[in-house]
Protein backbone atom coordinates (compact mmCIF):
# COMPACT_ATOMS: atom_id res chain seq x y z
CA UNK A 1 0.00 0.00 0.00
CA UNK A 2 1.45 3.35 -1.00
CA UNK A 3 1.89 5.97 1.70
CA UNK A 4 -0.59 8.30 0.00
CA UNK A 5 -3.27 5.61 0.11
CA UNK A 6 -2.33 4.93 3.72
CA UNK A 7 -2.82 8.61 4.51
CA UNK A 8 -6.00 9.24 2.51
CA UNK A 9 -7.94 6.15 3.56
CA UNK A 10 -9.23 7.88 6.69
CA UNK A 11 -11.10 10.60 4.83
CA UNK A 12 -13.83 8.76 2.95
CA UNK A 13 -12.98 5.13 2.25
CA UNK A 14 -12.36 4.10 5.86
CA UNK A 15 -13.65 7.17 7.65
CA UNK A 16 -13.45 6.31 11.35
CA UNK A 17 -16.83 7.84 12.18
CA UNK A 18 -19.02 7.31 9.13
CA UNK A 19 -17.74 3.91 7.97
CA UNK A 20 -16.10 2.25 10.98
CA UNK A 21 -18.49 3.78 13.55
CA UNK A 22 -15.63 4.32 16.00
CA UNK A 23 -15.54 7.13 18.52
CA UNK A 24 -19.24 7.84 18.28
CA UNK A 25 -19.46 9.27 21.80
CA UNK A 26 -17.32 12.36 21.16
CA UNK A 27 -18.60 12.55 17.58
CA UNK A 28 -22.16 12.99 18.84
CA UNK A 29 -21.40 14.64 22.16
CA UNK A 30 -19.32 17.67 21.23
CA UNK A 31 -20.50 18.57 17.73
CA UNK A 32 -23.06 21.23 18.60
CA UNK A 33 -20.92 23.61 16.50
CA UNK A 34 -18.26 23.24 13.80
CA UNK A 35 -15.57 24.82 15.99
CA UNK A 36 -16.14 22.34 18.81
CA UNK A 37 -16.01 19.45 16.34
CA UNK A 38 -12.76 20.71 14.83
CA UNK A 39 -11.20 21.25 18.27
CA UNK A 40 -12.12 17.76 19.43
CA UNK A 41 -10.90 16.29 16.13
CA UNK A 42 -7.51 17.99 16.38
CA UNK A 43 -7.07 17.01 20.04
CA UNK A 44 -7.79 13.39 19.11
CA UNK A 45 -5.43 13.61 16.12
CA UNK A 46 -2.61 14.74 18.40
CA UNK A 47 -3.19 11.87 20.83
CA UNK A 48 -3.53 9.40 17.97
CA UNK A 49 -0.29 10.43 16.22
CA UNK A 50 1.75 10.59 19.43
CA UNK A 51 0.47 7.28 20.78
CA UNK A 52 1.02 5.64 17.37
CA UNK A 53 4.65 6.85 17.40
CA UNK A 54 5.34 5.62 20.92
CA UNK A 55 3.54 2.31 20.44
CA UNK A 56 5.39 1.56 17.21
CA UNK A 57 8.70 2.39 18.94
CA UNK A 58 8.12 0.22 22.01
CA UNK A 59 6.26 -2.62 20.30
CA UNK A 60 9.26 -4.98 20.56
CA UNK A 61 9.94 -4.17 24.21
CA UNK A 62 6.56 -5.05 25.72
CA UNK A 63 5.41 -8.65 26.17
CA UNK A 64 2.29 -9.51 24.20
CA UNK A 65 0.31 -10.32 27.36
CA UNK A 66 0.50 -6.85 28.86
CA UNK A 67 0.36 -4.88 25.64
CA UNK A 68 -3.20 -3.57 26.04
CA UNK A 69 -2.58 -2.09 29.54
CA UNK A 70 0.71 -0.61 28.31
CA UNK A 71 -1.03 1.00 25.34
CA UNK A 72 -3.66 2.41 27.68
CA UNK A 73 -0.97 4.03 29.86
CA UNK A 74 0.73 5.54 26.78
CA UNK A 75 -2.57 6.91 25.49
CA UNK A 76 -3.62 8.21 28.92
CA UNK A 77 -0.33 10.11 29.28
CA UNK A 78 -0.89 11.98 26.02
CA UNK A 79 -4.51 12.63 26.92
CA UNK A 80 -3.33 14.20 30.19
CA UNK A 81 -0.93 16.42 28.21
CA UNK A 82 -3.75 17.54 25.90
CA UNK A 83 -6.01 18.09 28.92
CA UNK A 84 -3.53 20.37 30.70
CA UNK A 85 -2.46 22.27 27.56
CA UNK A 86 -6.05 22.96 26.51
CA UNK A 87 -7.04 24.00 30.03
CA UNK A 88 -4.19 26.52 30.02
CA UNK A 89 -4.38 27.98 26.50
CA UNK A 90 -7.95 27.52 25.17
CA UNK A 91 -10.13 27.55 28.31
CA UNK A 92 -13.32 28.37 26.37
CA UNK A 93 -12.98 25.35 24.08
CA UNK A 94 -11.94 23.24 27.09
CA UNK A 95 -15.17 24.21 28.87
CA UNK A 96 -17.24 23.38 25.78
CA UNK A 97 -15.67 19.94 25.29
CA UNK A 98 -15.77 19.25 29.02
CA UNK A 99 -15.84 15.60 30.00
CA UNK A 100 -14.97 14.42 26.50
CA UNK A 101 -11.31 15.48 26.78
CA UNK A 102 -10.39 12.87 29.43
CA UNK A 103 -12.65 10.44 27.59
CA UNK A 104 -10.29 10.44 24.57
CA UNK A 105 -8.59 7.63 26.53
CA UNK A 106 -11.48 5.29 25.88
CA UNK A 107 -12.02 6.40 22.29
CA UNK A 108 -12.00 3.06 20.47
CA UNK A 109 -10.35 4.76 17.48
CA UNK A 110 -7.11 5.53 19.35
CA UNK A 111 -6.89 2.10 20.98
CA UNK A 112 -7.91 0.41 17.73
CA UNK A 113 -5.17 2.05 15.66
CA UNK A 114 -2.55 1.29 18.32
CA UNK A 115 -3.56 -2.36 18.45
CA UNK A 116 -4.36 -2.97 14.78
CA UNK A 117 -1.76 -0.80 13.05
CA UNK A 118 0.99 0.80 15.14
CA UNK A 119 1.91 -2.37 17.04
CA UNK A 120 2.67 -4.11 13.74
CA UNK A 121 4.16 -1.49 11.42
CA UNK A 122 7.22 0.76 11.34
CA UNK A 123 7.16 4.24 12.88
CA UNK A 124 6.89 6.12 9.55
CA UNK A 125 3.73 4.32 8.44
CA UNK A 126 2.32 4.60 11.97
CA UNK A 127 2.70 8.39 11.90
CA UNK A 128 1.03 8.65 8.50
CA UNK A 129 -1.75 6.28 9.57
CA UNK A 130 -2.35 8.27 12.75
CA UNK A 131 -2.36 11.55 10.87
CA UNK A 132 -4.73 10.27 8.16
CA UNK A 133 -7.14 8.62 10.56
CA UNK A 134 -7.02 11.55 12.98
CA UNK A 135 -7.69 14.12 10.27
CA UNK A 136 -10.46 11.91 8.88
CA UNK A 137 -11.99 11.91 12.37
CA UNK A 138 -11.56 15.70 12.58
CA UNK A 139 -13.15 16.11 9.15
CA UNK A 140 -16.14 13.97 10.13
CA UNK A 141 -16.63 15.90 13.38
CA UNK A 142 -16.33 19.25 11.61
CA UNK A 143 -18.86 18.24 8.94
CA UNK A 144 -21.27 16.90 11.56
CA UNK A 145 -20.76 20.01 13.70
CA UNK A 146 -21.17 22.23 10.65
CA UNK A 147 -24.44 20.59 9.59
CA UNK A 148 -25.83 20.84 13.12
CA UNK A 149 -24.69 24.46 13.49
CA UNK A 150 -26.16 25.53 10.13
CA UNK A 151 -29.51 23.84 10.79
CA UNK A 152 -29.64 24.54 14.49
CA UNK A 153 -28.39 28.08 14.95
CA UNK A 154 -28.09 29.41 11.38
CA UNK A 155 -24.38 30.08 11.55
CA UNK A 156 -21.14 28.38 10.50
CA UNK A 157 -17.90 28.57 12.54
CA UNK A 158 -19.66 31.21 14.62
CA UNK A 159 -20.57 33.50 11.68
CA UNK A 160 -24.35 33.92 11.48
CA UNK A 161 -25.94 34.04 8.03
CA UNK A 162 -29.66 33.86 8.68
CA UNK A 163 -31.84 36.09 10.80
CA UNK A 164 -33.41 34.66 13.92
CA UNK A 165 -33.07 31.16 15.34
CA UNK A 166 -32.68 27.90 13.48
CA UNK A 167 -34.19 24.57 14.35
CA UNK A 168 -33.04 24.36 17.94
CA UNK A 169 -33.47 20.58 18.01
CA UNK A 170 -30.32 20.13 15.91
CA UNK A 171 -28.16 21.78 18.55
CA UNK A 172 -29.72 19.60 21.25
CA UNK A 173 -29.12 15.88 21.74
CA UNK A 174 -31.71 14.39 19.29
CA UNK A 175 -30.30 16.40 16.39
CA UNK A 176 -26.91 14.73 16.83
CA UNK A 177 -28.35 11.25 16.31
CA UNK A 178 -30.56 12.29 13.40
CA UNK A 179 -27.87 14.31 11.56
CA UNK A 180 -25.44 11.43 12.02
CA UNK A 181 -28.02 8.97 10.71
CA UNK A 182 -28.34 10.91 7.47
CA UNK A 183 -24.63 11.63 7.02
CA UNK A 184 -23.66 7.93 7.00
CA UNK A 185 -25.57 7.07 3.78
CA UNK A 186 -24.24 10.30 2.25
CA UNK A 187 -20.68 9.23 2.96
CA UNK A 188 -21.44 5.76 1.57
CA UNK A 189 -22.60 7.43 -1.65
CA UNK A 190 -19.35 9.42 -1.85
CA UNK A 191 -17.40 6.25 -1.18
CA UNK A 192 -19.11 4.51 -4.11
CA UNK A 193 -18.37 7.47 -6.39
CA UNK A 194 -14.66 7.47 -5.57
CA UNK A 195 -14.25 3.74 -6.18
CA UNK B 1 -35.22 12.87 49.19
CA UNK B 2 -31.83 13.82 47.77
CA UNK B 3 -31.28 10.26 46.61
CA UNK B 4 -34.59 10.28 44.77
CA UNK B 5 -33.63 13.50 43.03
CA UNK B 6 -30.29 12.00 41.98
CA UNK B 7 -32.03 8.88 40.65
CA UNK B 8 -34.69 10.74 38.66
CA UNK B 9 -32.09 13.18 37.37
CA UNK B 10 -29.72 10.47 36.18
CA UNK B 11 -32.30 8.06 34.76
CA UNK B 12 -34.65 10.44 32.97
CA UNK B 13 -33.47 14.04 32.79
CA UNK B 14 -29.75 13.71 32.13
CA UNK B 15 -29.92 10.24 30.67
CA UNK B 16 -26.40 8.95 30.23
CA UNK B 17 -26.89 7.75 26.65
CA UNK B 18 -29.50 10.02 25.15
CA UNK B 19 -28.54 13.32 26.79
CA UNK B 20 -24.85 12.93 27.70
CA UNK B 21 -23.72 10.72 24.80
CA UNK B 22 -21.75 8.31 26.96
CA UNK B 23 -21.63 4.62 26.12
CA UNK B 24 -22.83 5.02 22.55
CA UNK B 25 -20.57 2.20 21.34
CA UNK B 26 -22.25 -0.59 23.34
CA UNK B 27 -25.56 1.22 22.80
CA UNK B 28 -25.22 0.76 19.04
CA UNK B 29 -23.18 -2.44 19.21
CA UNK B 30 -25.06 -4.86 21.45
CA UNK B 31 -28.60 -3.54 21.12
CA UNK B 32 -29.75 -5.82 18.31
CA UNK B 33 -31.29 -8.34 20.77
CA UNK B 34 -33.16 -7.65 24.01
CA UNK B 35 -31.43 -10.57 25.77
CA UNK B 36 -27.89 -9.37 25.02
CA UNK B 37 -28.73 -5.83 26.01
CA UNK B 38 -30.02 -7.07 29.38
CA UNK B 39 -26.71 -8.91 29.89
CA UNK B 40 -24.73 -5.82 28.98
CA UNK B 41 -26.78 -3.64 31.34
CA UNK B 42 -26.13 -6.08 34.18
CA UNK B 43 -22.38 -6.02 33.56
CA UNK B 44 -22.39 -2.23 33.30
CA UNK B 45 -24.27 -1.84 36.57
CA UNK B 46 -21.91 -4.18 38.37
CA UNK B 47 -18.69 -2.57 37.15
CA UNK B 48 -19.97 0.99 37.28
CA UNK B 49 -20.92 0.74 40.95
CA UNK B 50 -17.67 -0.95 41.95
CA UNK B 51 -15.55 1.43 39.86
CA UNK B 52 -17.26 4.48 41.35
CA UNK B 53 -16.61 3.28 44.91
CA UNK B 54 -12.94 2.54 44.24
CA UNK B 55 -12.17 5.67 42.21
CA UNK B 56 -14.07 7.86 44.68
CA UNK B 57 -11.87 6.60 47.50
CA UNK B 58 -8.70 6.95 45.41
CA UNK B 59 -9.58 10.48 44.40
CA UNK B 60 -10.46 11.74 47.86
CA UNK B 61 -7.85 9.88 49.91
CA UNK B 62 -4.87 9.64 47.54
CA UNK B 63 -5.05 12.11 44.67
CA UNK B 64 -6.37 15.13 46.58
CA UNK B 65 -4.20 14.87 49.76
CA UNK B 66 -1.01 14.43 47.71
CA UNK B 67 -2.10 17.16 45.27
CA UNK B 68 -1.71 14.96 42.20
CA UNK B 69 -5.17 15.32 40.69
CA UNK B 70 -3.60 15.69 37.23
CA UNK B 71 -3.05 11.92 37.38
CA UNK B 72 -6.83 11.42 37.55
CA UNK B 73 -7.28 10.15 33.99
CA UNK B 74 -4.36 7.71 34.08
CA UNK B 75 -5.16 6.31 37.51
CA UNK B 76 -8.87 5.96 36.75
CA UNK B 77 -8.40 4.06 33.52
CA UNK B 78 -5.87 1.74 35.17
CA UNK B 79 -8.19 1.12 38.10
CA UNK B 80 -11.11 0.39 35.81
CA UNK B 81 -9.23 -1.98 33.53
CA UNK B 82 -7.70 -3.92 36.42
CA UNK B 83 -11.03 -3.94 38.22
CA UNK B 84 -12.69 -5.50 35.19
CA UNK B 85 -9.99 -8.18 35.05
CA UNK B 86 -10.39 -8.87 38.76
CA UNK B 87 -14.17 -9.04 38.58
CA UNK B 88 -13.82 -11.49 35.72
CA UNK B 89 -11.49 -13.77 37.70
CA UNK B 90 -13.55 -13.61 40.90
CA UNK B 91 -16.85 -14.17 39.13
CA UNK B 92 -15.43 -17.20 37.35
CA UNK B 93 -14.54 -18.77 40.71
CA UNK B 94 -17.44 -17.62 42.87
CA UNK B 95 -20.43 -17.59 40.59
CA UNK B 96 -20.02 -19.47 37.31
CA UNK B 97 -23.69 -18.84 36.48
CA UNK B 98 -23.31 -15.07 36.70
CA UNK B 99 -20.03 -15.33 34.79
CA UNK B 100 -21.85 -17.20 32.04
CA UNK B 101 -24.39 -14.41 31.81
CA UNK B 102 -22.02 -11.44 31.98
CA UNK B 103 -18.76 -13.03 30.81
CA UNK B 104 -18.55 -11.93 27.21
CA UNK B 105 -19.56 -8.37 28.06
CA UNK B 106 -16.94 -7.78 30.74
CA UNK B 107 -13.89 -7.26 28.46
CA UNK B 108 -15.92 -4.80 26.37
CA UNK B 109 -16.55 -2.67 29.42
CA UNK B 110 -13.01 -1.34 29.83
CA UNK B 111 -13.46 0.79 26.74
CA UNK B 112 -17.03 1.76 27.61
CA UNK B 113 -16.80 5.49 28.11
CA UNK B 114 -19.92 5.41 30.28
CA UNK B 115 -17.89 3.86 33.12
CA UNK B 116 -15.01 6.34 32.98
CA UNK B 117 -17.48 9.18 32.40
CA UNK B 118 -19.59 8.37 35.46
CA UNK B 119 -16.56 7.88 37.71
CA UNK B 120 -15.24 11.27 36.57
CA UNK B 121 -18.64 12.92 37.06
CA UNK B 122 -19.09 11.45 40.53
CA UNK B 123 -16.16 13.45 41.96
CA UNK B 124 -17.00 16.74 40.27
CA UNK B 125 -16.77 19.64 42.65
CA UNK B 126 -20.02 21.29 41.61
CA UNK B 127 -21.93 18.10 42.51
CA UNK B 128 -20.10 17.66 45.82
CA UNK B 129 -21.26 14.08 46.29
CA UNK B 130 -20.57 12.08 49.42
CA UNK B 131 -19.56 8.45 48.93
CA UNK B 132 -23.14 7.25 49.43
CA UNK B 133 -24.49 9.80 46.95
CA UNK B 134 -21.77 8.76 44.51
CA UNK B 135 -22.88 5.13 44.74
CA UNK B 136 -26.53 6.08 44.23
CA UNK B 137 -25.45 8.24 41.28
CA UNK B 138 -23.58 5.29 39.72
CA UNK B 139 -26.49 2.88 40.18
CA UNK B 140 -28.95 5.43 38.82
CA UNK B 141 -26.80 6.02 35.74
CA UNK B 142 -26.52 2.28 35.17
CA UNK B 143 -30.33 2.06 35.45
CA UNK B 144 -30.63 4.86 32.91
CA UNK B 145 -28.30 2.99 30.60
CA UNK B 146 -30.28 -0.22 31.06
CA UNK B 147 -33.59 1.53 30.42
CA UNK B 148 -32.48 3.14 27.16
CA UNK B 149 -30.58 0.17 25.76
CA UNK B 150 -33.40 -2.29 26.48
CA UNK B 151 -36.02 0.09 25.03
CA UNK B 152 -33.81 0.60 22.00
CA UNK B 153 -33.21 -3.14 21.52
CA UNK B 154 -36.95 -3.73 21.61
CA UNK B 155 -37.46 -1.15 18.87
CA UNK B 156 -34.56 -2.49 16.80
CA UNK B 157 -35.97 -6.01 16.82
CA UNK B 158 -39.05 -4.59 15.13
CA UNK B 159 -37.01 -2.34 12.87
CA UNK B 160 -35.40 -5.41 11.30
CA UNK B 161 -38.78 -6.44 9.94
CA UNK B 162 -39.53 -3.04 8.43
CA UNK B 163 -39.03 -2.06 4.81
CA UNK B 164 -36.28 0.53 5.29
CA UNK B 165 -34.76 2.24 2.20
CA UNK B 166 -31.59 0.42 1.16
CA UNK B 167 -29.10 3.16 2.01
CA UNK B 168 -30.58 3.66 5.48
CA UNK B 169 -30.55 0.02 6.58
CA UNK B 170 -28.61 -0.89 9.70
CA UNK B 171 -26.76 1.81 11.61
CA UNK B 172 -28.30 4.92 9.92
CA UNK B 173 -31.88 3.87 10.62
CA UNK B 174 -30.91 2.90 14.17
CA UNK B 175 -29.35 6.33 14.71
CA UNK B 176 -32.47 8.13 13.49
CA UNK B 177 -34.56 5.96 15.83
CA UNK B 178 -32.18 6.83 18.67
CA UNK B 179 -32.71 10.49 17.78
CA UNK B 180 -36.47 10.14 18.07
CA UNK B 181 -36.00 8.32 21.39
CA UNK B 182 -33.82 11.21 22.55
CA UNK B 183 -36.60 13.61 21.52
CA UNK B 184 -39.00 11.66 23.71
CA UNK B 185 -36.59 11.82 26.64
CA UNK B 186 -36.33 15.59 26.19
CA UNK B 187 -39.86 15.69 27.54
CA UNK B 188 -38.39 14.96 30.97
CA UNK B 189 -36.27 18.13 30.88
CA UNK B 190 -36.95 20.45 33.78
CA UNK B 191 -38.36 17.66 35.93
CA UNK B 192 -35.64 18.04 38.56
Amino acid sequence: MSQWKNFSKGFIRENPVFILLLGLCPALGVTSSAVNGLGMGLATTFVLVMSNIVVSLIKDLIPAKVRIPSFIVVIASFVTIVHLVMEAYVPALFEALGLFIPLIVVNCLVMGRAEAFASKKDTGSAIIDGLGMGLGFALALTVLGGVREVLGSGSLFGFPFIEGDGMLVFVLAPGAFIAMGYLIPLNNMLKKKTE
Amino acid sequence: MEYILIIIGAVFVNNIVLAQFLGICPYMGVSSRVSTSIGMSGAVMFVMTLATIVTFLIYNYILVPFNITFLQTISYILVISSLVQMVEIILKKVSPALFQALGIFLPLITTNCAILGVTLLAVREDYGFSLMEGIVFAIANALGFALTIILFAGIREHLDLMDVPKGMRGAPAALVVAGILALAFMGFAGLV
